[in-house]
């Protein structure tokens, strides 16, 4: 031990694979590194810089024809951002939407995977396997059928359908909340199920002997330990919820009531093929950040919740 | 069993929800819950089914949850034979976008995370953070700057615009690097590097196996986002001749007005399009069913 200490600064960057010295094998944690790190770079942290970068420009014209060519306007984008009222109207929108449909789903997926732990079921594999199935269905292609299955004319539930407008103004954003709800319980349920696959039988095994029942046992012990799962899902379906652009631009040709600026995204969208980059620019930055901040912000929240 | 259910009534009247045992009723209930949600999950799928089977007189005219006569092969020849084979042209160009990117996208991630996760180097932690970051940076919020980024260079409109992008996978950082730090011990490089292994090789050959699981999830989560993705080929891509399944279907039925006949083309495109990932999911299904949790680990 003591001569490995004497002779160390010599021998520490070939031989010593030592925890605190100067970095052994660079090169292969540059093999390991770089190639992710360079897409990274590339696809990643440079859209995000360009975004911010356009985000500041304005296009400016000398007199009403003269060519148009881009310069500095600092925040001006940004004030046409805040002051744009289709887009925070987009915004609550979708706020609404998953402040109702993501607790719907992620409920119907926590009780799925209880009762999939539970001793109630059999067939427990058909039934892990058709509530996932809908996941394997592109979100276009599921905008896309329900979209028919929606249609007065079309439907196979006209019982329904004749009677509701489901694609009406007042109705469509919930008739969106359910395409996207029947994609994403199973993958969800899947999640939280394999979590609980994941504690020890033991742990329950107590409570069970205590006379517990498989409400008491579900609620005391097994929601606590997939709480961890919960919370990932909710992020994801957060993040998923405020990004909503398939089903909605599929639905406009399914119903007049959805506008080109109908969710963030879709403004986003319309704003760019006007084309007015640098405004569309800014408003990706906002919802990024917007995203950003409230996934960051539930994270936290939890996490310390976890603490107490 | 039998002393549960005898105590149960008591239970009852104290406090109501502990009266749920595995008493028949609950059997039933349960059962019934899921079997409701399975017809929920599973007719819309069976409608997709059955329409694809019908010619266009019988779509609207016949019970559209029942087969009237068996059209689905002429639907698909049909299909696949439209507009000189470009739903097939479609499919190619997102099994290439997906296989191709999902399997790189997983490599690159792996070795990434698994450097994280076992070498200290200068600016480990914040090359996780930023990736950390990444994985809360909405894919939709990148499109556009993405599509102006790769007009700088006039690659919008071909094949690289959407799979250069694909390859990037923060999420498959993260996890990988959870997984490599629980499953790859310590001990076992040091045995491979006293063998004379390099590093590199190391990974490959034993490391790879023991994250298999995670690189499996990963694999799967990448494959389905590429398959489904829609913004960044819409953003991107004008010839049709590039588009990814998603996007041509997507752009037939924004068309089904001006051409009816589309309609039926879009229904067993549908069809069509949601085989590859089924049997995908129904292939690796062993893998997924452990995997999916992982990222819930802390």
């Amino acid at each position: 031990m003591t001569s490995t200490q004497v002779v160390a600064p010599v021998l520490a960057r070939s031989t010593q694979p030592a925890r605190r010295l100067p970095v052994p094998h660079k090169r292969a944690i540059a093999f390991f590194v770089l190639p992710f790190g360079a897409l990274f770079a590339l696809f990643y942290a440079l859209p995000v810089g360009y975004a911010v970068w356009q985000s500041l420009l304005v296009v400016e014209r000398e007199g009403t024809f003269g060519p148009a060519r881009q310069v500095f306007g600092g925040l001006a984008q940004y004030e046409q951002v805040f002051q744009n009222g289709p887009f925070w109207t987009s915004v609550g929108r979708v706020l609404l939407f998953g402040a109702v449909q993501v607790p719907v789903m992620l409920l119907l997926a926590l009780v799925f995977a209880l009762l999939l732990d539970s001793p109630l079921l059999r067939g427990k594999r058909f039934f892990r396997l058709a509530f996932f199935v809908p996941y394997a269905v592109p979100g276009v292609v599921a905008a896309i059928m329900w979209g028919f299955l929606y249609s007065p004319n079309l439907s196979p539930f006209t019982a329904v359908t004749s009677n509701v407008d489901l694609l009406s103004a007042d109705l469509v954003l919930w008739a969106m909340a359910n395409v996207v709800t029947w994609v994403y319980v199973g993958y969800n349920m899947l999640i939280i199920y394999s979590s609980l696959l994941a504690i020890p039988t033991e742990v329950y095994e107590a409570a069970r002997l205590d006379g517990a029942g498989q409400l008491r046992i579900a609620w005391s012990v097994k929601i606590p330990l997939v709480l961890p799962a919960i919370v990932l899902t909710t992020v994801f379906s957060i993040i998923g919820t405020l990004q909503l652009l398939a089903e909605p631009q599929v639905f406009r040709s399914f119903s007049s009531a959805v506008t080109s600026t109908f969710t963030p995204n879709l403004t986003v969208y319309s704003t760019s093929s006007v084309p007015n980059f640098n405004l569309a620019a800014a408003f990706s930055v906002v919802l990024a950040l917007a995203t950003f901040v409230l996934s960051f912000a539930f994270l936290k929240l939890t996490q310390k919740k976890g603490v107490q | 069993m039998s002393a549960a259910v005898r105590t149960a009534p008591a239970a009852t009247a104290s406090t109501g929800s502990r009266g749920v045992r595995e008493n028949p009723l609950s059997r039933v209930g349960a059962m019934l819950v899921m079997g409701v949600f399975t017809l929920y999950f599973l007719v819309p799928i069976w409608w997709l089914l059955v329409s694809a089977t019908k010619d266009r007189g019988q779509f609207t005219s016949t019970h559209p949850l029942w087969f009237a006569d068996m059209n689905l092969v002429e639907n698909v020849g049909a299909l696949l034979r439209y507009d000189g084979g470009i739903f097939v042209r479609w499919i190619g160009n997102s099994v290439a976008y997906t296989a191709g990117g999902a399997l790189l996208g997983t490599v690159l991630a792996a070795m990434c995370g698994y450097a994280l996760a076992k070498y200290r180097f200068a600016g480990r932690d914040m090359l996780f953070n930023v990736v950390l970051g990444g994985v809360l940076v909405p894919a939709t919020a990148l499109a556009l700057p993405l599509f102006l980024i790769f007009s700088q260079v006039n690659l919008t409109n071909t094949f690289w615009a959407v799979f250069l992008p694909s390859l990037v996978s923060p999420f498959g950082v993260y996890l990988t690097r959870i997984f490599a730090a629980a499953s790859v011990p310590d001990e076992l490089l040091e045995a491979a590097r006293l063998d004379g292994s390099s590093e590199v090789r190391t990974f490959f050959t034993v490391s790879v196996r023991l994250m298999f699981p995670a690189l499996v999830t990963v694999f799967l989560f990448q494959f389905v986002a590429i398959w489904n993705n829609f913004f960044l080929p819409l953003i991107m891509l004008r010839d049709e001749a590039v588009f990814p399944v998603t996007l041509g279907l997507y752009s037939w039925n924004t068309q089904v007005n001006q051409i009816p006949e589309l309609r039926g083309y879009v229904l067993v495109g549908a069809l069509l399009s949601i085989v590859p990932l089924i049997l995908v999911f129904l292939v690796l299904q062993r893998f997924w069913r452990n995997g999916l949790g992982a990222g819930a680990v802390k």
